[in-house]
């Protein structure tokens, strides 16, 4: 009896030792772009605008959101967005949400661009990678899973770590 | 059969001795300085090791005899002790002064420096920046290291993320890049030849992958080099590689790399203003040929999974033009 309980505690310890995956090659190289036939134009006041339901496949991995950090500084994004503070651009780590907070409108707005000086990134950043930006944004404010949130930065200044700010519930706004 | 076998190990082990990546075939005053150590050390430790053992297998051996409860053979023994302690000491301390005699060398240069590089370390590849008094004049290598033979070179060695360790096994020992701090070290080669370089500090992924070539030449043939260097990329001669930049401005290559004399700008992948004249690709994993070159840019995560590079879904015509366009930039 007694062995029988420590064997089924080492099962359910060990079970928790299976390393994360790495979705290397999530998408399938040649995948479709399902937005794009989205035409989204302005939505003022508090209609979301229509998304089609599709979420990130990294939203749940935090290789992925971590992914999605590092291709926020590489392609310049801080440059306006300031680490999510805000700047140039709007905040990204704050609850309000001008073009929609579903995956689907983070991801046409980085694929499409928005007026007032977002520029389109169609054709410039493959689709995998959109889909780590979009999760890494809505971990800006705590919108994934807690334990994929990142947890520290790789470079040396201090900022308080995604997984250590307080969860925002997402507001739709409309342009201000 | 066992002969047949201890021949093959032996002549395994062989083949490593000659190497382009190898502490025992030093190529310049610094790593002749470690391999010389390197071999003081295997022959004294060798040979108190060996000693040590056939002392213990003798007295394993030997039996006990009437005479070993004298006092004269008590006398005898406190003395071969005594000799043996203080030969210990002796080698111990011809050891130190070897060693620290050795070292010096190793921490300055062994005459007026001709070059500065800086040596830059990413997750994983190497980035080697020769600077100039004009800015236009400097030149970015990445994964290459072109050094001209006989001169002492500078390395300013950094990383910018994590920490890595520069290792050319037949020009110096390991020296760290660590991030946020610039590690200052002299290399030089005496002999012309083409060396191996690794990362010898575990930093990611691919760490195993993480290589680069050194190229000792000449001095007439380094300057010949780094003139060619310094031009912006060559301009497309044909339709084929005009349309392979068309296809490389307007596609998400511009996001990280850099081919100067054209908009692409950015600096988180490694240049390619020159990648056609280069001797490996993907720090040093493949050989820079046509082939292997397609293989990465279609799908490089099934050739070094994990590098920071995606998958890129060209079609057949386009990823042929940007093969014929790369290629041409030497």
């Amino acid at each position: 009896m007694r062995v029988l309980i420590v064997l089924a505690a080492i099962a359910a310890v060990s079970s928790g030792c299976e390393r994360e995956v790495r979705p290397f090659q999530t998408l399938p190289v040649a995948s479709a772009r399902a937005q794009r036939v989205v035409e989204t134009t302005l939505h003022p006041g508090d209609a979301p605008p229509p998304a089609t339901g599709q979420n990130s496949p990294f939203r749940e991995n935090a290789w992925g959101v971590g992914e999605g950090k590092r291709l926020f500084t590489y392609y310049n994004c801080s440059g306006c967005h300031a680490n999510g503070g805000g700047g140039m651009g709007p905040p990204l780590m704050d609850d309000k949400w001008i073009y929609g907070y579903e995956p689907a409108n983070i991801f046409q707005t980085i694929v499409e661009g928005r007026p007032n000086g977002m520029p389109s990134f169609r054709n410039k950043i493959p689709d995998q990678q959109v889909w780590m930006l979009v999760a890494y944004v809505q971990s800006m404010s705590g919108n994934v899973r807690y334990d994929a949130l990142p947890s520290r930065s790789d470079h040396m200044r201090y900022s308080t770590p995604e997984n250590a700010r307080r969860a925002q519930t997402p507001k739709q706004t409309g342009p201000r | 059969m066992i002969v047949r076998a201890l021949l093959l190990v032996a002549a395994a082990a062989a083949a490593g001795c000659s190497g382009n990546q190898n502490v025992f075939n030093p190529a310049g005053p610094a790593a002749r300085d470690i391999a010389s150590l390197g071999w003081q050390l295997f022959i004294v430790c060798g040979a108190v090791y060996l000693l040590t053992l056939l002392a213990l297998a003798w007295a394993l051996a030997r039996r006990r005899v009437p005479s070993d409860d004298t006092v004269e053979t008590t006398a005898s023994l406190t003395r071969t002790v005594t000799i043996a302690t203080v030969l210990s000491i002796v080698i111990l301390i011809g050891i130190t002064i070897s060693s620290v005699v050795h070292g010096r060398g190793l921490t300055s240069p062994s005459g007026p420096g001709a070059i500065t590089v800086d040596a830059i370390g990413h997750q994983w590849w190497w980035e080697f920046q020769y600077r100039d008094l004009t800015p236009s004049d400097f030149v970015t290598s990445p994964n290459e290291l072109h050094i001209p033979v006989g001169v002492p070179i500078q390395i300013k060695a950094m990383s910018r993320d994590v920490i890595h360790s520069f290792w050319v096994p037949n020009l110096h020992g390991k020296r760290d890049l660590i991030p946020g701090q610039v590690t200052n070290f002299w290399i030089q080669a005496d002999t012309p030849g083409v060396y191996r370089g690794q990362c010898a500090e575990f930093c990611g992924h691919q760490h195993a992958n993480m290589a680069f070539t050194v190229v000792a030449e000449p001095m007439d043939k380094f300057q010949q080099w780094i003139r060619a260097q310094r031009q912006p990329a060559a301009e497309p001669v044909n339709a084929e590689q005009a349309r392979g930049q068309e296809v490389f401005l307007q596609g998400p290559c511009v996001m990280c790399h850099t081919i100067r004399g054209t908009s692409a700008g950015s600096r988180v992948g490694p240049e390619l203003t020159h990648v056609g004249s280069r001797l490996t690709i993907a720090a040093g994993t493949l050989p820079n040929t046509r082939g292997h070159l397609g293989g990465w840019v279609l799908d490089s995560q099934s050739v070094k999974p994990g590098n920071r590079m995606p998958p890129n879904a060209l079609t057949s015509d386009d990823l042929q033009a940007v093969l014929s366009y790369l290629r041409s930039l030497r």
